[in-house]
């Protein structure tokens, strides 16, 4: 069984606040091993990109994390100093933010701000750099790229943009990609373009990828796993044909249920009543229990935990009476 | 970007012809011309002359396009003060103010910016909020009154430096400069410093300020995010990015330099155009406030023109006019 | 869209938020403001806190001029901080001068608070050629420094009007100051303006037939209050010592009723013979009531920032 190059173990994140501690993330677990692209997702404020942040350690102040362990390649990384996971960033864990726009520095040409992160990391001469960063601009699908590489981001369109910041993310050939929402910024026509090279290009540097979106659709198409995030807590996990197809959890099945299919002939469209609770406001026992059709007065006491449901795991009381079910 | 210069151009004259206008009415309605021209000594006779060649019977625009003409050639007449010619005094006054002036902008600039970068960089931690309240102070403090302070301690008390006059200069041409002598500079340090600390503590605050809101922005997140060293992330990606508002902001400041070298020339006795302001609106002098005026938005003008063609030099979204954009 | 209930529900939760948190964590605010407030106390009341009253002739003595203050040698202790050229006692003069100063501060500060917000809001709301013209102007004013035109508009009146009463005097020196800070105004109120003309509920408000006025004061003016506040408590700072340059520059308040800045003057002449009470302790009573005011209005910006929160 070869190690997963990247577990996360019991991740606890909290932001302590002048009016009281907010636990933003509750033991949160799972692994990714090498290669494999695992979806996470979730309604906004699940908890999705503050995962994300915690792995690769720029968790903005004052959250921070309480608890847990977080390991790279069996190494344990959240409770290094900066200037350790500083040389992590980008040489191990490559990150890809949601609007290529802002992610790029104006002032700067993107071949300067490439040969820069690639000699940041890696011991090549300016020249080499220089190459490298062409190389990286054309395999990202951009023409003419020893022209472009003397250009400003503003002279790029968006979905180019987002092809920079891949090639970017990818310069210093980082084992695992954390990739937060890359898609929701762009248009629709873009869209898969854009994922189907992030795909690809992993594919061929052999990297893993933590993709962080609400868009099922796009998990659907990419990913090989997924973990559905609920706040701050993991739902449910598993291979993504599994977990889209014959769902445990009750949230994963509303979730699934909420989005309209193109063959179906739909009077309404299903909705899971209620909304995400605040942080500040979680339910006591299961954090769906007000929401949830199937809930029996356990769930409104004790937490479930991660436990197996067949092909997927699922936090849910309704999975362990199942399998005491002969 | 020859548009850019142009439309530029079009503005910085209509604004001196706005200004120019102003100067015109207080000429015509609140002083005297012919007084202002002549003197007061002049006999009645001497005035009605005057009157006729200067066409005060001219319908409003011909005079005014008079006026104007005689203002591009810096011709304004005589001081009601003094009887002399307006556009010698000023002459006379400009290098000194001019040297007081880029001393200040030099000071506030090279003790500014870095003290400024740095209370944001540490931010939270004691260097920074001494810094920060020391730049409060620099705000509440008024100028006359540093100036005041510098001049018990360094010179009544200390006796280390001169609190009045510019010391011995050296004429270079038509300048008169006091930076080619030891006595010169000894003479320039305390006002120079006065007149900086409000520029200065206002540069603070804009750098750090400005450098905050940078270090919270996408592209410095994701070049920390690619594990670019700090130094690379502070200097290279967001010190870049803050001084560029910066740069038009110092340069308007430039310009405020020199209207609030009055107060400090005031104070410490320097021979510069502001004294000789003050002294023109204590007396009511007409010809040396318009002269003054039409000088100062002349200078507002050129710095503005400059710190633009600066923007464009710096900030590459400014010079390319089309977008090369593809998909 | 707000109701008239939802007005002062508003102000309640206010003061029950953040903003009243902030102040009552923050020690260098309630310092300020403390101080703030004795400064102005003593102003308001100086004829009733002074031990003497320095503006009436008729009470000053020559034979006391130029006492040092109370603890030196030469002191006396009714004169606690000394006294100036004409005999007049310091201390006094700091509240009366303070009174004064403050006086002429807050009364600027108004006048150009409501010039500018009139101005912005209309700026903002009319559009077009209006508005052109107004941010234009605003453009030009910018660019002179406020003390050059303060300076203008006082020598312009001292040469229209000659013999003008002292009345006349100060009020040209209010509006001097006043027309230096409107802008500020105008700029942001406009800026808010531009920015809620545009929503949804505008523009309903205007199909319907809401008079404009009316949706201007009702539901801009209240967005822009939190940074009109912080900018009028850094002008009422500003102000003060544009006044203070003015008058020691001989050009504000008649030197009969001295301000803060005159007294500075007055005691400039004798720095160098070692007489410096009659200087600092002006000097020093303008710092802390400049720096006080500053101090509120850096803390209330800060409080009224939801981002730094």
């Amino acid at each position: 069984m070869n190690t997963p190059l990247l577990e996360v173990k019991h991740l606890r994140v909290e932001f302590p606040l002048r009016r009281g501690t907010l636990l933003a993330l509750d033991d949160i677990s799972f692994d990714i091993a090498p290669g494999e692209i695992l979806g996470v997702v979730g309604e906004s404020g699940a908890g999705k990109s503050l995962t994300g942040a915690a792995i690769i350690g720029l968790l903005e102040p004052p959250g921070r994390i309480a608890g847990g362990e977080i390991l790279l390649a069996g190494r344990r990384i959240d409770n290094l100093p900066y200037e350790e996971m500083r040389k992590i960033r980008g040489r191990q864990i490559g990150a890809i933010f949601q609007d290529p726009l802002t992610s790029l520095n104006p002032l700067y040409t993107i071949g300067r701000q490439l040969t820069e992160t690639i000699q940041t990391h890696l011991p090549v001469g300016a020249e080499e750099a220089h190459q490298r960063a062409i190389r990286l601009l054309q395999e990202t699908g951009i023409p003419a790229a020893e022209q472009r590489f003397d250009q400003y981001p503003h002279q790029f369109s968006g979905g180019m943009r987002q092809r920079v910041v891949i090639a970017l993310a990818l310069a210093a050939e980082p084992k695992l990609i954390v990739a937060d929402e890359p898609t929701t910024a762009l248009d629709v026509s873009i869209q898969a373009q854009i994922i189907s090279l992030l795909k690809r290009l992993c594919k061929d540097h052999g990297a893993a990828v933590m993709l962080v979106t609400h868009d099922m659709g796009v998990i659907a198409e990419t990913c090989d796993r997924v973990a559905v995030l609920y706040a701050g807590r993991v739902a449910e996990i598993g291979p993504v044909g599994e977990v889209i197809h014959r769902p445990s959890h009750p949230y994963t099945s509303g979730l699934m249920g909420s989005i309209p299919a193109m063959d179906e002939d739909r009077e309404r469209l299903l909705q899971i009543d209620g909304a995400m609770p605040r942080l500040n406001a979680i339910p006591r026992g299961c954090a769906f229990n007000p929401r949830c059709p199937q809930v029996m007065a356990r769930c409104r006491e004790e937490r479930p935990e991660l436990r197996d449901a067949g092909a997927t795991r699922a936090a849910c009381w309704l999975v362990e009476d199942k399998a005491q079910q002969p | 970007m020859l548009v850019f210069i142009l439309r530029r151009l079009v503005q910085a004259v209509i604004v001196m012809l706005t200004v120019a206008f102003i100067a015109f009415m207080l000429f015509q309605y609140v002083g005297d011309p012919v007084t202002s021209l002549l003197g007061q000594d002049a006999t009645q006779q001497q005035r009605e002359e005057l009157r006729r060649d200067l066409g005060l019977d001219q319908p409003f625009p011909v005079q005014f396009a008079r006026f104007v003409g005689n203002a591009v050639r810096g011709e304004f007449g005589l001081s009601l003060r003094q009887g002399r010619k307006v556009s010698t005094l000023i002459a006379e006054r400009f290098p000194a103010t001019l040297e007081l002036a880029l001393g200040a902008a030099v000071i506030a600039l090279l003790a500014g910016i870095p003290l400024g970068v740095y209370s944001a960089l540490r931010r939270g931690s004691f260097g920074s909020q001494l810094v920060m309240t020391l730049s409060l102070l620099g705000v509440s403090l008024p100028t006359f009154l540093i100036g005041i302070l510098l001049i018990l301690v360094f010179s009544v008390t200390l006796g280390w430096l001169p609190s009045f006059g510019r010391g011995d200069t050296v004429a270079l041409g038509r300048w008169s400069t006091g930076l080619l002598t030891v006595d010169g500079w000894a003479h320039l340090v305390l006002p120079a410093i006065t007149l900086s600390v409000f520029q200065l503590a206002l540069i603070l605050r804009l750098v750090r300020a400005e450098m905050l809101e940078v270090l919270r922005t996408d592209y410095v997140k994701f070049a920390r995010a690619r594990g670019l060293s700090n130094r690379a992330v502070y200097f290279g990606h967001a010190l870049k990015n803050t001084l560029v508002p910066v740069i038009t902001i110092t340069g308007l400041q430039l310009g405020s330099l020199i209207a609030f070298a009055i107060i400090t020339e005031t104070v410490f006795q320097w021979p510069g155009m502001g004294f000789l302001f003050i002294n023109a609106v204590q007396f009511a002098d007409i010809p040396v406030m318009a002269a003054y005026l039409c000088l100062i938005a002349l200078i507002f003008v050129i710095v503005n023109l400059v710190v633009d063609l600066l923007y464009f030099a710096v900030d590459p979204r400014l010079r390319i006019e089309k977008s090369t954009a593809g998909h | 869209m707000s109701t008239p209930a939802a007005a002062p529900g508003r102000l309640a939760r206010w003061l029950d938020s953040d903003v009243w948190h902030s102040f009552r964590q923050s020690p260098m605010a309630m310092l300020a403001a403390v101080i703030a407030a004795l400064c102005v106390f003593c102003s308001v009341f100086a004829p009733w806190v002074s031990p003497h009253n320095p503006f009436d002739l008729a009470t000053l003595n020559l034979s006391d001029a130029r006492l040092p203050p109370a603890w030196m040698e030469g002191g006396s202790r009714t004169f606690l901080l000394g006294t100036d050229d004409q005999g007049r006692d310091i201390l006094s003069a700091l509240f009366y001068g303070a009174r004064l100063s403050l006086a002429v501060g807050l009364a600027s500060v108004l006048l150009s608070l409501v010039v500018g917000v009139s101005l912005g809001l209309l700026s903002g709301f009319a559009g077009g050629a209006v508005d052109a013209f107004i941010m234009r102007v605003c453009d030009v004013m910018l660019s002179f420094p406020s003390i050059l035109v303060a300076l203008l508009i006082n020598g312009v009146a001292r040469a229209m009007f000659p013999q003008a009463p002292e009345s006349l005097a100060l009020g040209v020196l209010i509006l001097a100051i006043a027309l230096t800070g409107w802008v500020q105004y105008a700029r942001t109120v406009r800026g808010s303006t531009l920015v809620e003309r545009h929503k949804e509920y505008v523009q309903a408000a205007r199909v319907i037939g809401v008079a404009p006025l009316r949706i201007m004061l009702r539901h801009v003016l209240p967005n822009v209050l939190g940074p009109v506040l912080v900018l009028a408590t850094i002008q009422v700072a500003a102000a003060i010592i544009t006044e203070a340059t003015l008058s020691f520059l001989g050009v504000g308040v008649p030197p009969t009723s001295p301000s803060l800045g005159t007294l500075i003057r007055v005691g400039n002449d004798f720095l160098f013979s070692g007489e410096w009470w009659i200087t600092i302790f002006p000097g020093a009573m303008l710092v802390l009531i400049a720096l006080s005011v500053n101090l509120l209005g850096d803390w209330l910006r800060d409080a009224l920032n939801p981002r730094l929160r």
